[in-house]
Formats: C-alpha cells, sequence, structure tokens
C-alpha cells in the first residue's frame, strides 16, 4: 500500500475482509495525506464465505477499473483472504483489462511490511519497465562527458521517515553535482515513468530496504549500476558524493564540498558534555547504522546497544555492530528491546515510535530516527535526514533531548535545589515534559528489571547516598554496585562498596 | 461490490420509511477496535487478541500511540507454522497465556478475542477458553469472542465481549428484589451522574454491564430489568432475555430528550410517580437545556451528513435534527437493529435518508452532490473531505468522549459546532 500511495495513475484491489480499510486512516491521518489511498477492498463479511468470494473479487477490480481508469492495476490478497485462497492474480487475469495488472504474492505469515513494500516495488518496476528490455548482450556506453550524467532516485514511499524531504535534498545536491534526475519512484511516479527506468545512466538507492531488489534487477536487465551509499550524516553523505561521482564519471572539479553545520556545532566547546554519552539505537537497518555512524563518529557518543527489526538486513547491523563493539540486536518484539534498553541504561535512546514509548516509561530521552512513524514525523517545516541539511536536522534531533551541558554540572552540584531535582526536565523543554510522564500509570507494571534475590541489600545509608547521585546516571551506578558485590559475594552494599564500585568501573 | 439499493420498511410502525441498504466496500474499523475502551474500563480484563501481524498492527496502531501505560491488550500472532497443525496453535496459545499470566498477576479476566484469520482457518477459541478456565479457575476467569471483521462492525465488538459476559452472570436469587442494569460501557463520569439520578428517583438496585471489576457481575433473572446505553448491542440483549431478564424500550441517553426518555423508561418499570420525576430531572434537564442555546443558534438549519461508523448515528441524528435543529442529509449506519431503535427512528423526521450498510464510493459520490455543511465520518475519509473544502467531525470522538446524559449534552453539541467554528477562524 505504501508503494500504490505513493504513486500517480495506479490502483491497488485488495481481497481483504471488514476492518482492513483502517489502513486508509494510516495515509490520511498520520501522513495528512489529502487523497483517499488508490485502493479498493473488497470488504467480505461472514455471509460472503459460504458464497462466491471469487466473484466478489472480480467486481471490485471491475467496478475499480471503471471509476478510477487507471494506468495499471495491481491486485493481491491480505492475510485472511490468503487463507481462503481466492488466487486474485488469475481472477483478474480473466477479466482482460486493457491496462497491465501485476498481482502480488505476498505471504503475509512468513514476511513483514518492508519485505511486502519491496516486492512489490520489484514486481511493478518489472512488468512495467521489463517491456522495455534490450536485447540480450546490450552494453551500456560510459556517460560522454559533453553529456549530464542522469540517474533514478529509488525506495522513497508514501508513510517513509522524511522521504518527502530527502528526495527534495538528494535532488538538490545530485544538481550540484551536474546529475539530472530523470525518475524519483515510487513516490510521485506514474506507471509510464517506472517503463522508462532504463533510460538513465544510473540508479540512486535511498532505501534499500524498498528498492535494493529492484535495483538488482535493474542491473542485470539495463546494465545500471547503482549507487548503494546512503547519505545519511556528513561522513556518509560525503561518501556518497565520491560514490556518485565514480558512478557518473563526473570531474571533481565539480563536487559539492560539506556545508553542514553538524561538524562545526560538534567541535564547539559546548558540545564537549556529549562526549562518551551512552546512547541505544534502534531502527530499520538503513537508519539504524546511519544513527549510529553519526553518534559515534559525529558526536562523540558511545553506542551502547545497535538493533533493528529488519531482519532481511541482519547483516548489514550485525557487521555494523561490531564496529562499535556491541552485539547486534535483531528482533520484532518490543518487550525484548525494552528488557535491552533497561539493561543497558542508556542516556539516549534513538529508535522508532516504539522506543519512544520504551524511553518515555524509562525515564530515558529519546529522539525518533526511523519508521513505523507517528503523526509527528511527519512535520510542516523542512526536515530531511539526508545530505548535509539533513546532518543539520539530525544533529538538533539528537542533541535537543539531552540535558545541556552546563544544566547537567549545576544538578550536580546542587542536588536539593527545588528546581534542580530528581524530578525536573531539562530546563528547556517544557516544565510538563520528560520527567513527569516518568510516573507509572496505574495499569502499568514497574519498568521489568527483575532483580534476582541473589542481590546484595543496600544498607540505608548508602541508598541515600545513591540517591545523590544525578538520576540520569543514577541506574548505572547501582547495577555497577549490584553487579560489584554479586561478584564479590558480599550480602550488604555500604557506602563503602558504592565507592569501590566507583573506583572499580572507573578504571 | 453489487450496490444495490433497495426499499423496505423500517418497521412495522414506521411503513414508509425508505431504507437504502448498500452492500459495496465498507469503510469501517472491525470489532477488534472495541478493545481500545473496553480494556479501559474493566480493570482488571486483558484482551489476548489471536490474530495475524494486520491484527496486531491494527491495536497498535489504533490504540497502542495513544496509550502509554503497559496496555491490558496483546496479539498472539499465527504464523505459518500454526497454519499447518490445529494442535500446535493450541499449544502455543496456552504457553503465550501462561506467560501472561506470570507477568501480570492482576489480571482476573482474560479474553481471547477472534480475528478474521483465527475465524477462517477455524481455531475453536470457545474451546480453548473452557480449556484455559478450568486449569486456571477460579484465580482467572478465561472467556472468547469474536472481533473479527468478517462478523462485527467497530462496535459491535462490544456487543460480542458483553454477550460472551452474560452466562456468567450470576443467577438473581429467589427471593431477590427487582434490579435495574445499565448494559454498554459508559463514561465512569457518566456512570456516576446516571447512578446520582437514579438513587434521587428512587430507583436501585442499578447495575452495571460491563462492571468496573471483572467481579461485580450483576446477578440477572426474570426479575432483572435492563436499559441499553449504547445502541449497538443486539446479541448481548438477547443473551440477557434469555437470561428472563426484561429489556425497557427507550431512546438512547442522547440530549436532553434522550436522557429524559431513558430515565422516564426506568422510572415507569419501576412505578416512580410524575411528580417525583419532575422534581429529580426538571433542574437538570434546565440545565442541560440552557448551556444547548448557543450550539443551537450556530448550527440551526445546517445540512449533516453521517457516513456509518459506529450504529450510534441514529440517536445522534435525532438530537441534532430536534434538538440543534439541523437538517439530515442522510444517515448512514453500519446496521440498523430496527427493534431497538424504533422509539428513535420514531423521532427521526419522515423524509429522512437512512443509509444501513456501504458502498463508501457511491457514498461519497452522494455526498459530494448534497454538498453538507458538516460530514461525520472516519478518520480514512475526514481530510481527503477536507481537502475538497468540507467540514468534517471525526465520527470516533463520539465514541472516545462522555457524551451521554444531561451534563454532557451541550459537550456533545460542541463536538458537532467546533469544525464550523474553526473554519470561521482560519483565514489564511
Amino acid at each position: 500500500m505504501r508503494i500504490a500511495t505513493a504513486m500517480k495513475g495506479l490502483h491497488y484491489v485488495l481481497h481483504a475482509p471488514q476492518g482492513d480499510t483502517y489502513a486508509d486512516l494510516l495515509f490520511t491521518m498520520i501522513e495528512r495525506n489529502d487523497k483517499r489511498p488508490p485502493v479498493t477492498y473488497t470488504t467480505f463479511q461472514a455471509r460472503d464465505l459460504g458464497g462466491d468470494t471469487a466473484e466478489l473479487f472480480k467486481n471490485a477490480v471491475r467496478n475499480a477499473y471503471e471509476r478510477f481508469q487507471p494506468d495499471a492495476m495491481i491486485v493481491g490478497a491480505s492475510c485472511t483472504a490468503e487463507l481462503i485462497q481466492d488466487d486474485p492474480g488469475g481472477l483478474a487475469r480473466a477479466l482482460n483489462l486493457p491496462i497491465p495488472v501485476v498481482a502480488l504474492e505476498l505471504p503475509a505469515y512468513q514476511r513483514k511490511e518492508n519485505w511486502g513494500a519491496s516486492e512489490t516495488f520489484y514486481q511493478l518496476v518489472r512488468a512495467l519497465a521489463g517491456a522495455r528490455t534490450p536485447p540480450v548482450g546490450f552494453e551500456r556506453h560510459a556517460c560522454q562527458p559533453t553529456q549530464r550524467p542522469s540517474c533514478n532516485l529509488l525506495g522513497p514511499t508514501a508513510l517513509g521517515f522524511r522521504h518527502r524531504d530527502d528526495v527534495q535534498e538528494i535532488k538538490n545536491l545530485l544538481d550540484r553535482l551536474g546529475v539530472q534526475v530523470k525518475v524519483i519512484a515510487p513516490l510521485g511516479a506514474s506507471p509510464s515513468d517506472l517503463a522508462r527506468l532504463g533510460e538513465a545512466d544510473f540508479n540512486v538507492v535511498l532505501y534499500p530496504e524498498i528498492a535494493m531488489q529492484a535495483a538488482r534487477w535493474l542491473e542485470r536487465t539495463f546494465k545500471q549500476p547503482f549507487v548503494t551509499t546512503v547519505p545519511i550524516g556528513v561522513g556518509a553523505t560525503t561518501d556518497f558524493i565520491s560514490e556518485v561521482v565514480r558512478v557518473a564519471g563526473i570531474e571533481t572539479a565539480a563536487v559539492a564540498s560539506n556545508s553542514s553545520r553538524l561538524s562545526w556545532y560538534s567541535r564547539s566547546v559546548d558540545s564537549t558534555y556529549l562526549t562518551g554519552k551512552r546512547v541505544f539505537v534502534f531502527g530499520d537497518a538503513t537508519h539504524a547504522v546511519a544513527a549510529a555512524r553519526i553518534a559515534q563518529t559525529e558526536l562523540g557518543f558511545k553506542v551502547v546497544g545497535l538493533g533493528t527489526y529488519s531482519r532481511e538486513f541482519a547483516r548489514e547491523v550485525r557487521e555494523a555492530a561490531k564496529l562499535y563493539g556491541v552485539e547486534a540486536l535483531i528482533t520484532d518484539d518490543y518487550l525484548e528491546v525494552e528488557s535491552s534498553v533497561a539493561a543497558l541504561q542508556p542516556e539516549l535512546v534513538l529508535g522508532t515510535q516504539m522506543e519512544r514509548h520504551i524511553a518515555k516509561r524509562l525515564g530515558i530521552p529519546c529522539a525518533v530516527i526511523s519508521a513505523p512513524v507517528h503523526v509527528q514525523d511527519f512535520p510542516a517545516r523542512y526536515s530531511p535526514q539526508m545530505g548535509f541539511e539533513g546532518a543539520n536536522v539530525i544533529f538538533d534531533t539528537f542533541v535537543h533531548p539531552l540535558m545541556m551541558g552546563l544544566e547537567e554540572h549545576l544538578l550536580g552540584l546542587f542536588r536539593d535545589d527545588h528546581e534542580f531535582h530528581d524530578e525536573a526536565a531539562p530546563s528547556h523543554l517544557s516544565a510538563t515534559g520528560a520527567a513527569k510522564q516518568v510516573s507509572v500509570p496505574e495499569s502499568s507494571q514497574p519498568p521489568m528489571i527483575v532483580l534476582p534475590s541473589s542481590l546484595a541489600a543496600w544498607e540505608a545509608e548508602a541508598e541515600r547516598e545513591l540517591s545523590k547521585i544525578p538520576f540520569f546516571v543514577r541506574g548505572k551506578a547501582r547495577r555497577n554496585t549490584e553487579r560489584f558485590a554479586k561478584e564479590r559475594g558480599l550480602a550488604t552494599i555500604t557506602i563503602e562498596t558504592l565507592y569501590d564500585a566507583k573506583a572499580h568501573f572507573s578504571r | 461490490m453489487n450496490g444495490v439499493p433497495t426499499a423496505c420498511a423500517a418497521s412495522a410502525a414506521d411503513v414508509e420509511r425508505v431504507v437504502l441498504r448498500e452492500r459495496g466496500q465498507r469503510e469501517v474499523f472491525c470489532g477488534l477496535t472495541g478493545i481500545v475502551w473496553l480494556h479501559r474500563k474493566i480493570q482488571d480484563a486483558f484482551f489476548l487478541v489471536v490474530g495475524s501481524r494486520t491484527c496486531a498492527h491494527l491495536i497498535q496502531s489504533a490504540a497502542g500511540v495513544m496509550i502509554f501505560a503497559e496496555p491490558r491488550f496483546a496479539t498472539a500472532i499465527i504464523d505459518e507454522r500454526d497454519l499447518a497443525g490445529l494442535a500446535d496453535a493450541n499449544a502455543e496459545l496456552d504457553r503465550v497465556v501462561h506467560e501472561l499470566l506470570q507477568r501480570r498477576p492482576d489480571i482476573k479476566l482474560l479474553f481471547l478475542v477472534g480475528s478474521c484469520p483465527s475465524e477462517v482457518i477455524k481455531l475453536d477459541l470457545a474451546r480453548a477458553a473452557a480449556r484455559l478456565s478450568m486449569r486456571l479457575s477460579p484465580r482467572v476467569r478465561v472467556l472468547s469472542y469474536s472481533g473479527s471483521g468478517i462478523e462485527t462492525t467497530f462496535t459491535q465488538g462490544e456487543d460480542a465481549c458483553l454477550a460472551a459476559l452474560v452466562p456468567e452472570l450470576p443467577q438473581e436469587g429467589p427471593n431477590s428484589e427487582r434490579s435495574l442494569i445499565i448494559v454498554g460501557s459508559l463514561a465512569d463520569v457518566v456512570e456516576d451522574q446516571l447512578q446520582r439520578m437514579l438513587r434521587s428517583l428512587g430507583i436501585h438496585p442499578v447495575r452495571y454491564l460491563p462492571p468496573r471489576r471483572a467481579g461485580d457481575l450483576p446477578p440477572v433473572g426474570p426479575r432483572a430489568l435492563f436499559l441499553l446505553a449504547q445502541p449497538f448491542l443486539a446479541e448481548t440483549a438477547r443473551a440477557l432475555e434469555e437470561r428472563g431478564a426484561t429489556r425497557l424500550a427507550a431512546p438512547f441517553p442522547l440530549g436532553v430528550e434522550g436522557t429524559t426518555a431513558w430515565l422516564r423508561a426506568a422510572a415507569a418499570a419501576f412505578g416512580v410517580d410524575a411528580a417525583r420525576f419532575e422534581a429529580v430531572t426538571a433542574p437538570a434537564r434546565e440545565r442541560a437545556r440552557k448551556a444547548l442555546v448557543p450550539y443551537r443558534n450556530e448550527l440551526h438549519g445546517r445540512g449533516i451528513f453521517f457516513f456509518p461508523d459506529s450504529q450510534l448515528e441514529v440517536p445522534l441524528a435525532r438530537f441534532v435534527s430536534s434538538e440543534l435543529g439541523m437538517k439530515l442529509v442522510e444517515v448512514g449506519t453500519p446496521y440498523l437493529h430496527r427493534a431497538h431503535l424504533a422509539e428513535e427512528m420514531a423521532l427521526l423526521p419522515r423524509e429522512v435518508l437512512i443509509s444501513e450498510g456501504q458502498d463508501v464510493e457511491r457514498q461519497i459520490d452522494r455526498c459530494l452532490a448534497a454538498s453538507p455543511d458538516l460530514v461525520v465520518c472516519g478518520l480514512g475519509l475526514a481530510n481527503p473531505l477536507e481537502a475538497q473544502g468540507f467540514t468534517t467531525k471525526w465520527s470516533i470522538e463520539l465514541i472516545f468522549t462522555p457524551i451521554q446524559g444531561y451534563e454532557q449534552a451541550a459537550d456533545l453539541a460542541e463536538l458537532f459546532a467546533r469544525p464550523l467554528l474553526r473554519r470561521t477562524l482560519l483565514v489564511a
């Protein structure tokens, strides 16, 4: 649906029960689309199951064609319709519509959303661009120096995390490099645009989760090389430029240089307090890997956890995790992510909306870096993640939730100040902000840090001393001290144990 | 997609009313959505959906983003291994339930909620619930119902849930006094107001279904009378009647007139005399009527179009037409329960087009052609209609806001007035 909704002139007929239409509101509400997604649902009900659901589907396809007059159609079955095995592809073919009809087989019980979007895009590209497949043995000519090199931007979809602005930013960047963008797909593309994908000199894969499969096919079929560096962050954008320059065969004189403020802001003394901040990163593979690189090498944070829900890209994330000496967390179970965050006690969480909830529950600052998205992830202002402007946006996004440098010190110095106390939120955030929301609502369980009974008991005095440690490092101090006591078989934790542990772990 | 409009008689007493019946694409929620409010209402209940990733996604996007506490609902996801053999699915379900209850010892009532895929593969959740209940009683009671889209539309999920509770209600004692059960989820604040009003009328005991705690199920039997607080409870009412309880026919407690008629039905059944009824209700009625005046001035004569959503459409239409003077263009409802809505239908203007079911494309065509001043519709349609210049009211807000009773009458009117007022405020 994210593919169909991103495109123009395409209609999707989905064999699905009543209720699945809720998907429409993800687009009309979260992304504030001013049009309904181009999707017709058969909305079959129990009474239809005894009858002819196949006929229902054929009528839906026929009616949708007549009403919307699309240039191409895709047909498929939702999780429930898959079970009743009506074969939407065969049924649609039998109607002999005068437009291309692409049947999708998306096994909902094995695969997940990004795989479905990738497969849908690939099938569409194959069906529409495939009609112009060059003869066997076709060789692409190298770009002529006199000619402007051209490329396609592949991967942006509806409901994508900042795809709208990323596309603009990268288009401008390529323009400065002298590269012409022919087709952007699927976002804003029509079926006829997909048909001419083969005309460009090369492809740029902005979102591998969506477009890698299609790009590989285009490379095989049209001998189009593709650029795989995802330009998120200053370093990655610079790498991206080098790769484009190489693939497009551009004279290096025209290369755009780093115009981002991130590098300078990060070097400015105020940012010293960012040094070594412990960060937990989770998201789709592309954004998680990019965020970890920025956090560690461009902001001077320390990546203590890195993970993704994109199993298809687990290998890439595991490799990135090795760079930071951490074990990659590959899971789609938010409870597993939550217990990992609770155990690591990071000072900042970079994640999806799910991690934002987790961080909120645990009282840890958080910034959102990846889909799944929320209405807040579609800001009115221009705010790309990619390119040099994207790096500026990311600097603000990552740094804003944190306590400012001096404030952190003051909090340590004057612990009992009535304004600078444990529950005080960073003063530049609203008074009703983060700290208030930490309070656990009635129905909720306490954070799931299950302390085994074998742990040492805290003496009251030691507990009081612990409470003097600023709250944002207190969890770590408690954990370290308990580990220290356990390793030494201590039954009680005294003030001395606390400071022994501090000395031990500070080495 | 056989959108065949047929005319039919709405009820024997109302022979001439024409109802447009549609059977095309329905742009509505499935019954799983009811979990969003039911899990807040019954505070020690947990709802475990047995469904696909799509179900989990619906529940997460419909509710997860709104609720920051660890919610008392979850999805046990059916995957390809479960599809291979039913024995596995049952063992898997037992394991999930076991883990869940270990983590949430506060749960007293667990609902296994069926979904489209669980219905289609014929996973017998009733049997699973019985098996688990046997093992877990008396600590936890396990029940099941279906919230699947192939069987339930949006609020019918609550109907299915409450109907599943009815067999669990204790039998009233042999010498028990007459009791009143208010049926249907109401906001706690509304429940408290109605409770005070009924007490002043001398009606007691008054009990609620669903109760706030799973242990407070109201006793039922031939001495029990019940009043529906919501218009979407067909199955629940049938199940209560089977256990001997009697339904008091009444309009629904929306607006001043609806609330008065609803209370009057209870008063009549309990033999409250007219003077006392007048004395108890008059001050609240007067206050509510006064509060409605500015909204009536604002909304009088404006055309309103209801897309089908919650089955609240007919009572809402009666309220906006009778108490606010709005012009009803079309009243769409997913399902028209002719018996439960008989009193409401009698209060609707005769010429109103009522449509039952949906063919969303054709309905949008009718809406565009009629160009009403206000369109009440679901979230999937609202922004696209706004973009075409229509003023819309999200119907889901009518479910998530306390709107019943005297004190909420003006709040209800305000919900319809706000979008129109907002239009006049925005100049850029």
